[in-house]
């Protein structure tokens, strides 16, 4: 798997000097919804939130339910634009929907008239690339994902699990320095999540991408991240953070170890002194 | 199996035409019509081979087809821009939709005179009548179509940086192809009926021509079936052709 991949980098980019991987600054943040023209009053969604990634961590960031973290996200990824405050990745500031991004959404969004493979190589497509070369570099992804054999499917024809997959390696097309994911394995069942928490861990240990985890599950932030982040209730900001200290790569027995349960009651704590405050 | 539930329908759909002709002729021998008024299956059968063999739909069948592909296409070409004009833009439908929907109300039967008068009696009139008359169901199917496209994936072609020529040719007409497809379906139909009433507005060949020649001067009652059967293929071999179409582009989709 690692091999594919790095040959892959190189066959396609001779030109390009070696990827280097970039962190996120993420600098007092402010952004609220509500339309101006209609003179309602905007309700602030994110208030002062700066967080840094550094190069090639893994963060997760947990909160209760509309406290911003999706929000949060789509303004990294230049979705959306802040009403206040910076994000860069690298040395260079975030000014729209950004190529070194690359955005996993809770539901797969593939495309259902494209077969798996057209899905995959949709961005490569977007960016011009011609169509031998796509799909050559589309079916390496695909092997990454464990999902060659299935290059010809539709979307419907796949399990929930097997499309998140096909959409994570959508997302790891292009290469992007950051990974970023909305809550990517919410709509699975437990024993999908598990298997794709762990193939999650591998892929980030391969590409290496700086990568931050929107999730809900206290055990799923804590079994892939090397820092936790805790959001407040709306107006959103970063209230704690918890390091977790395991030794990687996981696995998921070690969910039972006891400075797991640390971490996450650790985690648990901050969330709960947020929700009843 | 599916080989067998094939041949299976293929049996009824012959058995109800079989039932339909004998329906007809014990009509006409319990009312004792005379052939003017209805003529019986067999002599409508024997008119319309003999008006396929001697010249007479050679004559008029490529007129009115012509006057149908060329009206649906210009008809179904602008319907298919001005729906999505009206999917996108709030204050284009506010504009635009109380006049296409006046336009619409409007019969054709009334404006197709006046495009008589204003177009001549030639091609153009009757194109466009039949563009007029298919504008309105494909400008509405695609308006649905094209809002009806998941705004998710709207996102995520955002997220990948697609032009919106790119978000138009490979998101937004996909997407809303079954819909558009569905209002071809209509159009087409009612584009057959467009180029008959625009030929009877005025005109020198055609199969409208045809009906009013069968009825008013030759007295022609078992012409007159003959004709309405051809339009009547026509019409559905047209309604096959779009199906067709349909069935090859959206038809692999889950």
């Amino acid at each position: 798997m690692i091999t594919s991949f790095t040959i892959a980098t190189e066959r396609h980019e001779p030109s390009e000097p070696p990827r280097s991987v970039a962190g996120v600054e993420v600098r007092g943040l402010d952004f609220s919804y509500g339309p101006a023209r209609t003179g309602e009053v905007p309700r602030p969604v994110l208030a002062g939130v700066s967080l840094s990634l550094e190069p090639g961590e893994l963060v997760a960031l947990v909160g209760p339910n509309g406290c911003g973290k999706s929000t949060l996200l789509r303004l990294v990824a230049g979705l959306l634009r802040p009403a206040a405050g910076s994000i860069a990745i690298g040395d260079r500031p975030v000014d729209g929907p950004d190529p070194r991004v690359g955005l996993v959404f809770q539901a797969p969004r593939l495309l259902p008239w494209r077969s798996v493979l057209d899905n995959v190589a949709f961005p490569l497509e977007l960016a011009g690339w011609a169509r031998s070369a796509r799909y050559e570099r589309a079916r390496e992804l695909l092997l990454l994902v464990g999902m060659n054999g299935s290059e010809g499917e539709r979307p419907h024809q796949l399990s929930g699990g097997m499309r998140q997959r096909a959409a994570i390696a959508r997302a790891l097309v292009l290469e992007p320095s950051v990974l970023l994911l909305d809550e990517p394995f919410s709509a699975l069942d437990a024993l999908t999540r598990d298997r794709l928490n762990l193939e999650l861990q591998d892929l980030w240990r391969v590409t290496g991408s700086s990568t931050l985890l929107v999730t809900h599950s206290i055990p799923e932030a804590v079994f892939l991240a090397d820092r936790v982040l805790v959001m407040s209730p709306r107006p959103g900001r970063i209230v704690a953070e918890v390091p977790i200290r395991l030794p990687r790569p996981r696995a998921l027995d070690q969910l039972d170890a006891a400075i797991v349960s640390e971490s996450a009651a650790a985690v648990r704590m901050h969330l709960e002194a947020e929700v009843a405050a | 199996m599916r080989l067998r539930s094939d041949r299976f329908q293929t049996g009824w759909i012959v058995a109800a035409a079989v039932l339909f002709v004998l329906l007809w002729q014990a009509i006409v021998i319990v009312g004792n019509f005379r052939p003017f008024v209805l003529p019986p299956p067999g002599s409508v059968g024997a008119r319309f081979v003999q008006a396929w063999t001697d010249g007479t739909m050679e004559r008029h069948v490529p007129t009115t087809l012509s006057e149908i592909v060329l009206g649906f296409g210009a008809g179904a070409a602008l319907g298919v821009i001005v729906g999505y004009v009206l999917a996108r833009s709030r204050f284009a439908e506010r504009l635009l939709s109380p006049y296409i929907v006046a336009a619409q109300a409007t019969p054709v039967l009334a404006i197709a005179p006046l495009l008589a008068l204003w177009f001549g009696t030639g091609l153009l009139s009757k194109v466009i009548i039949c563009s007029l008359i298919v504008f309105f169901p494909i400008a509405v199917a695609t308006m649905v179509g094209i809002r009806s496209v998941d705004a998710d994936l709207l996102e995520m072609c955002r997220a990948f940086r697609a032009r919106p020529a790119q978000v138009l040719s490979k998101v937004e007409i996909p997407g809303a192809l079954p819909s558009i497809l569905g209002g071809f379906r209509v159009g087409v139909t009612l584009a057959v009926i467009g180029a008959i009433v625009g030929e009877w507005a005025g005109g020198e060949q055609g199969l409208g021509v045809l009906i009013n020649l069968a009825r008013g001067s030759l007295f022609d009652t078992p012409l007159l079936f003959a004709t309405l059967a051809t339009i009547a293929l026509i019409g559905v071999a047209l309604y096959a052709a779009i199906a067709l179409l349909e069935r090859r582009l959206v038809g692999a989709r889950g």
